[in-house]
């Protein structure tokens, strides 16, 4: 190889299923359960306020950890749902998406050969962070059996002396996994004492059903040692603006706004504006918006669940996110093959779920980030490719 | 007070009051016969009242006319407002009537044909009413939004394809 790029970065594989991507983009009428983002657009009042902002001429940097009113309205929306609280001076930082987040928070404490506990199967972008950050990434398999979640078990056989972190990515992409209270006790029994930084990245804490969501920071003994990344993507369906924030005890967040400083400036200006706004809005009205839209996801999801598991596709019920990971080993195909068979035939279009994961195999995710309409014809379409 | 099952029929009803019963209950996670006993108890306490089409009458190859009113009205002793809207709310011709706060009382929506028709309706049913001290008439011109749905149509999914 030449040393023209860099070995730790060239050495991660491209995307596997880009090219199944492609065909289904190609595909007319085909019906793609492949969303990861809200179907709603942006709620037009935080839009509007956007807009205002720039005709008042907001068009500049704000401080490098952004607006500090933003940073107070996102702690104070963090004490009223989740019980966290953190100094908006300097625990905060508005970021560019959760995904700068998990960035930055790889990159402020791993050192290499550090290894960095992933739970499998995940959000695509986990592995290769690690490995940008000159880490190890080690993946941490959870099946249907445990409702795809970390067990404290299998936590505690992956830990060895070089392991540094541990990503906690709950409700979880792609099975639609939570964690309840009980849980995360597990998993904190097993974390205290030691100096593992637990990585939680809630940006689909809103999205949890038939329950709340609880953070890991929250419990006794945990935050000094947690990195909460959030966003406003999933649950205020911003996906576009790419806004998020970070939580960190101070030393641990000092690392990861030097990175941010010196690489981002700030999160954009605009977007920042939009956020406040529904930070603002959602508290002057109980949390409306996001309730309505939850409330939409909910019933898509029992309608879904109820759908795939009459068909056949044996699905663990999820409790958070917009997925459902339905097992489809009934029909004899693997995750792959099952996906391509059933866009050609059926003109649908679900994500394999080896694309997060080895022991995403025998599953594929299906998001329901899709109007009823679009979902029902899916159903009846996956229907006929299964009953084949 | 409604439930949470409540509140999703009704959202789900609002949406398409055709939505079959099966659905229904699937989306609730509740039985048929569950979703059905909830929504005959909301039909019986007044809280779903019909299940009305949402037709764009724009498209309708025939006249039609409507004006928003503004009328400002003496209330009676003991009766408020409810009888002077009563008699209104019971022509016709009139589709909505709501009390108002602000500079005018009863904002009153009608409906007809021609200008001409609503016209007469204005200057000789509703303002000789007794108590009705003013009126001012706004005609609809066009109409963008009406409960919450966009006339024009929804917008196009933005969205990339697949993204994980």
């Amino acid at each position: 190889m030449s040393n023209r790029l860099a070995d730790h970065v060239s050495c991660v594989p491209p995307s596997g299923i880009r090219k199944f991507f492609d065909i289904v983009s190609e595909m007319k009428d085909a019906i793609s359960l492949g969303v990861g983002e809200p179907d709603f657009v942006t709620p037009w009042a935080y839009s509007d306020a956007a807009i205002y902002s720039l005709r008042t001429g907001h068009t500049h940097y704000t401080s490098n950890w952004g607006l500090l009113e933003l940073r107070r309205a996102i702690n104070n929306y963090q004490m009223s749902r989740f019980g966290l609280e953190y100094n908006p001076e300097k625990e905060i930082l508005v970021t560019v998406g959760a995904s700068e987040g998990i960035d930055l928070a790889l990159r402020a404490i791993i050192n290499p050969g550090d290894e960095v506990l992933v739970p499998e199967p995940s959000y695509v972008s986990y592995a290769p962070g690690v490995t940008f950050s000159h880490g190890v990434c080690v993946p941490v398999p959870t099946g249907a059996e445990n409702g795809f979640r970390i067990t404290p078990d299998a936590l505690r056989a992956a830990i060895t002396d070089k392991t540094k972190a541990l990503i906690l990515p709950y409700p979880n992409n792609p099975t639609g996994a939570i964690l309840s209270k009980e849980d995360l006790e597990g998993l904190a029994e097993v974390l205290r004492g030691t100096d593992i930084i637990v990585i939680s990245d809630e940006i689909y804490a809103e999205l949890t059903y038939e329950g709340t969501h609880h953070s890991i920071a929250a419990l006794p003994g945990m935050r000094n040692n947690t990195i909460v990344l959030n966003g406003f993507s999933k649950a205020f369906a911003m996906t576009g603006w790419r806004m998020g924030w970070a939580c960190a005890p101070a030393d641990i967040m000092n690392c990861m706004f030097k990175i941010h400083q010196y690489t981002m400036l700030c999160a954009p200006t605009t977007g920042q504006y939009a956020a406040l706004e529904a930070l603002k809005v959602n508290a002057a009205n109980g949390f409306a918006d996001v309730q309505k839209m939850t409330r939409a996801y909910d019933r898509r999801r029992r309608f879904l669940v109820k759908s795939l598991n009459e068909m056949g596709l044996d699905c663990f019920t999820p409790l958070g996110a917009f997925y459902v990971f339905p097992s489809v080993s009934s029909t004899g195909l693997g995750s792959e093959k099952f996906c391509e068979e059933l866009l050609y035939a059926q003109k649908v279009a679900a994500v394999p779920g080896t694309a997060f994961g080895q022991s995403g195999e025998g599953h594929v995710r299906m998001s329901y980030a899709t109007s009823m309409e679009k979902i029902e014809e899916a159903v009846k379409r996956i229907a006929a490719f299964v009953e084949k | 007070m409604l439930s949470e099952l409540d509140i999703n029929i009704l959202e789900i009803l609002q949406e398409d009051a055709r939505t079959g019963m099966d659905k229904i209950a699937a989306m609730c996670g509740v039985s048929e016969d569950e979703a059905a006993k909830a929504i005959a108890e909301m039909e019986r306490t007044g809280v779903i009242l019909r299940y009305p089409a949402m037709i764009n009458w724009d498209k309708v190859d025939r006249d039609s006319v409507e004006a928003l009113i503004e009328v400002r009205v003496t209330p009676q002793r003991d009766q408020g407002f409810d009888v002077i809207a009563e008699r209104i709310y019971r022509f016709d011709e009139v589709s909505s009537v709501y009390l108002m706060s602000g500079a005018y009382d009863l904002m009153v929506l009608v409906k007809g044909r021609t200008i001409k028709e609503l016209a007469l309706f204005v200057s000789e049913k509703l303002s000789t009413l007794e108590h009705v001290l003013s009126t001012a008439t706004h005609f609809v011109l066009k109409k963008y939004k009406v409960d919450g749905v966009i006339i024009s149509g929804a917008t196009e999914d933005q969205r990339l394809k697949v993204t994980l």
